[in-house]
């Protein structure tokens, strides 16, 4: 389908060994990123979207975590079959992350400029001074004021946003990167901060040249940077579609009633009130074989207890997974 | 930084007056005559009293405790009623020997502690880290005394690898330049006969060393197993690893200068407690340091000497935590800003 694929995962199961039982995170997971695309995965806490990072940079701890089946193919290669050397060589130059709390997420006893520089020296050979410098102009190119002498700053001594900026440059510690994974990365921002870094992280991907996994639970954050939005829901990925298909004609419920609780959707703008989703997210431990909304959807049949529903199309790039789906937007309607 | 240091140098000051006062009050409390312990059950009640006045313990205890005081603050700890030489000389000559020792002591307990602690973490819930801790609690449940007859049976009388005590021996006597022997091991190694010196003297401190080492390793290598536990459930581990770090890296570097704050402070105390604490160790491989002699001088009642022994190593205990703390913001930026 898409020519230039820089990641594609097939069929992913991952589960996770607990005293209670196995927990089935991630459920027969597709996906694929073209090479310069931000795909937004998103989905309540518990989803199942950072499993799917983890389990692209083999970041799972095996045991308890478990990778079943699947493949996830970068460039070509299945990662899945990689040693942990190769593995290795890839995380931080081809494939990096990016985290949800920045402070807890860069080393306290280290400065910024080291943590950067650190990630030069584990994939090229290179002096120390030579990592430093390129240390300082990422943090240049991530737009920290003073670059020189914030590299030689500890984490506690930088404000949130600009924590989270010294962690992107840490991403961008690469002569070649391909993906982005991105986990939540504005979650713990304040809003005007967020937006910020959202804007930076457009730029770079822009200027860089690579693909963005974007996990979120903000669809607002979606709407933004997003070139196409998965919509996972209790380790199951429910509809896959370009943003505005996703925003205007969705068909699923749950992304639906995702929609439904975000007050900058374009449905609704000038709602009187938000709606929310009735219920709460199943135990994935006693989850049957059936669809995994269907005890808090409204429009579940019989036959949504019964097993999952196979992929249906609604135009060419979207792809959604229910038995008694929305009703398509008409043009009308949408403008 | 020089701020910190003297701030807490001041902080020191009320520290070390109660240290005196406790040490005086002690033993001037403790029951027993130093006289009548000095001139023997026949001395004449005449002889008794011209003792107690020469040695100012006629006076009342608030005079002797600020005559005391005074002396002390003029570095002046008095002079051992058993060989009438100064206390503060007596301390000179035995301390590099206790120091010696406390300190390859620790150097062992620390290497040995991290190492195992860090396996035990790595290895969690596996037969190292079992193996490790039962080790672990073996090691603090031991008897110093029985675990130092046991290496010398072992390693000593039956095998015949390593002396039963002593510093050197004797044949290789020689006039010491810094009395740290293996110090003087080395400085005369330029001078040619330094090697066989230096090496003798690590023979004669292996067995001291491991016997008075143990505890303070087992509660290393427990402080270091729980420490880098929960360092490496942390995020910037994550981050590491997520950046291609090597795994060697990620422990050894990343995780293990967080995970070594708290195990320095326990460091730092067991130093500090072995310099105070070797009085069985030394007693046991004759070891000539301030431990043995303060054993001595207990049970010869010679109070001054007490005195000034307790003092100096609780000095020294209290700037040897100092020094711990100074070195705990070297390596933790977090305190060296507040």
């Amino acid at each position: 389908m898409i020519s230039n694929e820089l990641l594609k995962i097939d069929a992913l199961c991952v589960s996770f060994n607990t005293q209670r039982g196995k927990v089935r995170a991630v459920r027969n997971l597709s996906l694929g990123i073209a090479e310069g695309e931000t795909l937004a995965l998103v989905g309540e806490s518990g989803c199942g979207k950072s499993v799917t990072a983890h389990a692209i940079t083999r970041l799972i701890p095996m045991p308890p975590g478990l990778i079943e089946s699947g493949s996830i193919h970068f460039r070509g290669s299945n990662l899945l079959s990689f040693s942990e050397k190769q593995m290795r060589a890839i995380r931080g130059s081809r494939i990096s992350m990016i985290f949800q709390e920045p402070m807890t997420s860069l080393n306290p006893v280290f400065t910024i400029g080291a943590q950067i520089a650190e990630v030069f020296l584990a994939h090229s050979k290179m002096s120390k001074q030579n990592a430093h410098t390129k240390a300082v102009e990422l943090l240049k190119l991530v737009k920290i004021p003073d670059p020189e002498k914030r590299a030689k700053s500890y984490p506690h001594q930088l404000s949130g946003g600009m924590r989270q900026r010294a962690m992107i440059a840490m991403a961008l510690a690469s002569p070649n990167p391909g993906l982005m994974i991105a986990d939540e990365p504005t979650t713990a921002l304040d809003v005007t901060i967020q937006a910020q870094v959202l804007r930076l992280l457009a730029e770079l991907k822009e200027r860089v040249g690579m693909g963005l996994l974007l996990i979120t639970h903000d669809m607002g954050v979606v709407a933004e940077t997003a070139d196409r939005v998965a919509v996972m829901y209790a380790g199951r990925k429910v509809e896959d579609a370009p943003v505005e298909e996703i925003f205007t004609n969705p068909r699923h419920p749950y992304t639906l009633g995702l929609l439904g609780c975000q007050p900058s959707a374009p449905a609704n703008r000038g709602a009187p009130r938000l709606t929310s989703i009735g219920g709460s997210v199943p135990d994935l431990l006693t989850l049957g074989e059936g669809c995994p909304f269907e005890n808090r959807c409204n429009r579940a049949l019989p036959v949504c207890r019964e097993n999952f529903p196979s992929a249906a199309a609604a135009g060419s790039a979207h792809t959604y997974y229910c038995h008694n789906p929305e009703a398509p937007q008409t043009e009308e309607r949408r403008s | 930084m020089l701020k910190f240091v003297v701030k807490r140098l001041l902080l020191l000051l009320p520290t070390l007056l109660g240290v005196v006062t406790l040490v005086f009050f002690m033993i001037a409390l403790s029951p027993g005559d130093p006289a009548r312990v000095m001139l023997g059950e026949r001395a004449s009640a005449e002889q008794l009293k011209k003792l107690r006045a020469e040695l100012g313990l006629d006076k009342p205890l608030g005079q002797q405790y600020a005559l005391y005081l005074g002396r002390v603050l003029h570095g002046d700890l008095g002079k051992s009623i058993l060989t009438q030489q100064k206390i503060t000389e007596e301390l000179r000559q035995r301390l590099p020997a206790t120091i010696e020792l406390a300190f390859t002591a620790t150097i062992f307990a620390s290497i040995a502690g991290i190492v195992l602690g860090v396996a035990a973490a790595r290895k969690r819930n596996t037969w190292v880290d079992y193996s490790t801790m039962t080790g672990a609690l073996f090691g603090v449940s031991m008897p110093v005394f029985w675990l130092a007859l046991v290496l010398i049976m072992i390693f000593s009388v039956a095998l015949d690898w390593l002396p039963t005590g002593g510093r050197m021996d004797v044949r290789l006597y020689f006039t010491p330049i810094t009395n740290f022997f293996l110090l003087d091991g080395i400085i005369l190694l330029f001078k040619g006969e330094g090697g066989k010196i230096f090496f003798n003297a690590l023979k004669h401190l292996i067995l001291p060393s491991i016997a008075l080492g143990t505890i303070p390793l087992a509660i290393i290598a427990r402080t270091t197993r729980s420490s880098m536990l929960e360092v490496l459930k942390q995020d910037y581990v994550k981050t590491a690893r997520a950046a291609g770090v090597p795994e060697w890296k990620v422990v050894y570097h990343y995780a293990l200068k967080n995970a070594l704050l708290p195990v320095i402070t326990v460091i730092g105390i067991q130093f500090g407690l072995l310099l105070s604490g070797a009085i069985l160790t030394e007693t046991i491989f004759a070891w000539p340091g301030i431990g043995k002699w303060i054993y001595h001088s207990i049970s010869a009642r010679d109070f001054p000497a007490v005195q000034g022994g307790i003092l100096f190593i609780s000095v020294f205990f209290v700037l040897i935590n100092l020094a711990v703390d100074l070195l705990y913001s070297v390596i933790n930026p977090r305190i060296r800003l507040q």
